[in-house]
């Protein structure tokens, strides 16, 4: 057991990655010298090398395209984007290419790339630094999205991807860097595509991910003071999406909310709804609830920027409405 | 008695503006700004009242996210910028916008950006507009060095060119982006280059002389008035962190203090001295002045009222459509319905 940051497991990931593949090469702005923007690759120039982490100019779409062809060629590239919002800049070489090369030119090549990046509110960054944009990627098919909520997952979900065939988007969570907990990283994880319960319960299911897994246990926490007792999943890959996992808890519990940070419509919470009320529809006690960003763009002011998003308090607010009739 | 001369005004604007800075820093430090991010333009004082001063009331402007400077060489009330970027509801963009978002239309500023580039094909959309519509006004994009390696900017001086319009590309080249530097970014840093080989006017000036960056960008601005794009880079210094809190461990000491010393505001008050244009004490009250106007500034931001919570719903579209409904009351009309 060690305790560990999730910036410092994903550094481990890399770091181990890299030592056990010598394809396995990174490529970004500031990933080199400087550490990464928050920190994540920080001492691993020492141990690598820039021939192995390799500083770019700011030409985002050049270093996914990069990514790609490299991939293609007998590399095990992982782009970084500085932040989720850069998506805008990059989604033609993600979505057009990588995502439809294996496809397009029948089943000859695939993209086994990752692309890391991060997103999300919680440091008053403003529109363009703290968007959620993984529905953006959960609806590309030929994408596969990882989204860890904790240490180890960040570490084993890294370890996974960069064995796998497609091109991973892999997004984390600005407010989570710090997080500390104590975690085993040389027990067996989890499967690759496989959700956790990350708290049982009897009452009702939050099916969620990334940051929203905290809120959620925060918040049956406190819902358990008021006499409820609710499950919480934690969905860990939106790609593959562990829907058996979802379907047998709510099944038991009969009642499911879809808690995500990104905006409401469309969102990936509405990909879930909709799931889960096809797939569970005779088990119902309530509709299926979204809980998720506004559909606003974020403001830079903290007190709306925390206003945006689901906070504890709406989550306990919705539950316990569904649970006290 | 101080002599009226371009020269005078020149400092005034970039005294203004490095008070400005420091006193956003400070704030910012004390924890009184919305965004967490504060990007300095303590270095690039010339580009801003130089460049500034070669444009028309009615010209428009995109700046980067380090664009402070410019917003308030182009007349931007401080207090308002301060509110801004504080996040309240009386600065520029009601305090959804900070550092990295300041506008105002009415001063033809269409906005900073956070995005490293996205500004710069504004300009050749409101050089488009000025031709079309025949207004007279030219479109200026500021970014820094950073975006020169951006796509965007080279399908932007494509676009100018061809078009003949009347934009006008300004670089402020702080040698730096983030942790690196312009020559680990790529290798031609004679970025005058690469705009001629679009067809644009294009000069580098230092950025430590703000007559020579006035001139320059004089000639190139009032080119591209008559139809003959430009491109300007103003080659400076960025005297701090890349963010207010970076310390730059990644650049020597010795480095740092050369390129405090290339200060164009230093410079320029040299100047006015040595040709007799003003005096030490004149210039003294004019630093003065400068920093009661934007300590005033600070106590203004820090007394205005934050923006209303249901005021995050106001704008994401046009006024007179409906707001979306927030996440909570959708939830207690559903609920309440099964
Ligand atoms: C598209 C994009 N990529 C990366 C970033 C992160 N970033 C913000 S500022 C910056 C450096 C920009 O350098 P430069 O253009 O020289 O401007 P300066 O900060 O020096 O004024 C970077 C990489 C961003 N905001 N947008
Ligand atoms: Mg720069």
């Amino acid at each position: 057991m060690v305790e560990i940051t999730y910036r410092d497991a994903l550094r481990d990931a890399l770091r181990d990655a890299m030592a056990a593949d010598d394809r396995v090469v990174v490529i970004g702005e500031e990933v080199g010298a400087y550490g990464g923007a928050y920190g994540v690759t920080k001492g691993l120039i020492e141990e690598f090398g820039p021939e192995r982490l390799i500083d770019t100019p700011i030409s985002e779409p050049g270093i996914v395209g990069t990514a790609v062809g490299a991939a293609m060629t007998g590399l095990r590239p992982v782009a970084e984007l500085m932040y989720v919002d850069f998506l805008g800049l990059v989604m033609d070489q993600l979505a057009n290419q990588a995502a439809k090369i294996r496809y397009m030119f029948g089943g000859q090549i695939g993209v086994p790339m990752v692309l890391r990046t991060q997103g999300g509110t919680g440091r008053s960054a403003g529109a363009q630094h703290s968007q959620s944009l993984e529905a953006w990627v959960m609806h590309t098919p030929g994408l596969r999205l990882a989204m860890p909520a904790t240490a180890e997952d960040a570490y084993h979900l890294l370890r996974q991807a960069l064995t796998l065939s497609d091109p991973v988007v892999f997004i984390e969570h600005k407010a989570l860097y710090a997080r500390k907990e104590t975690a085993d990283l040389t027990r067996a994880p989890a499967p690759w595509g496989k959700a956790i319960v990350r708290r049982p319960g009897r009452d009702a299911t939050i099916v969620t991910y990334s940051r929203m897994v905290h809120v959620a246990l925060e918040a049956a926490n406190r819902l358990a003071a008021l006499g409820h007792d609710v499950e919480v999943i934690d969905l860990r890959t939106l790609a593959p999406l562990d829907i058996e996992t979802v379907i047998a808890s709510v099944n038991r519990t009969g009642r499911a909310v879809a808690l995500s940070e990104g905006p409401l419509t469309a969102g990936v919470a509405a990909e879930l709804a909709a799931r889960i009320s096809e797939e569970c529809f005779d088990y119902l006690e309530d509709p299926v609830i979204r809980i998720a960003g506004e559909d606003i763009p974020i403001p830079v002011s903290p007190e709306l920027e925390a206003g945006s998003v689901p906070s504890v308090e709406l989550v306990v607010e919705t539950l316990t409405r569904m649970l006290s009739r | 008695m101080p002599i009226n001369t371009p020269l005078l005004d020149f400092y005034r604007t970039m005294r203004r503006i490095r008070s400005f800075e420091e006193h956003v820093a400070d704030l910012y430090v004390r924890g009184g700004t919305a965004g967490s991010m504060l990007h300095l333009s303590i270095g690039e004082e010339a580009a801003a009242a130089g460049v500034s001063a070669a444009m028309k009331p009615e010209d428009r402007f995109t700046t980067h996210h380090r664009g402070h400077g410019i917003f308030l060489a182009r007349g931007a009330a401080p207090d308002r910028m301060m509110a801004e970027i504080a996040g309240k509801e009386v600065g520029y963009c009601r305090g959804k916008g900070g550092s990295m978002h300041i506008a105002d239309m009415a001063l033809g500023h269409l906005g900073a950006n956070a995005i490293v580039g996205g500004g710069i094909p504004h300009v050749v959309g409101a050089g488009l507009s000025a031709k079309r519509l025949g207004t007279g006004a030219v479109a200026v994009a500021f970014f820094g060095d950073g975006a020169m390696q951006q796509g965007l900017l080279y399908e932007s001086m494509n676009m100018a060119a061809l078009w003949e319009l009347p934009v006008v590309f300004v670089c402020v080249n702080n040698q730096y982006g983030m942790a690196t530097r312009i020559d680990h970014a790529t290798k031609v840093t004679a970025f005058d280059q690469r705009a001629r080989a679009f067809g644009l006017a294009a000069a580098m000036v230092d950025g430590e002389d703000v007559e020579a960056v006035h001139a320059a960008a004089s000639e190139i601005v009032d080119g591209a008035r008559a139809g003959q794009p430009g491109y300007l880079a103003v080659t400076c210094y960025r005297f701090f962190g890349h963010g207010r809190m970076d310390k730059s461990p990644y650049r020597s000491p010795e480095e740092e203090a050369a390129g405090r010393k290339r200060d164009p505001i230093a410079f320029a008050r040299a100047r006015l001295i040595e040709r007799g244009l003003s005096e030490a004490a004149a210039l003294d009250a004019i630093d003065t002045a400068a920093r009661a106007e934007m300590a005033a500034t600070v106590d203004f931001a820090t007394a205005a009222t934050a923006p209303a919570l249901a005021s995050m719903f106001r704008d994401v579209f046009a006024v007179g459509e409906p707001e979306p409904e927030s996440v909570r009351t959708r939830i207690a009309r559903v609920l309440a319905r099964s």
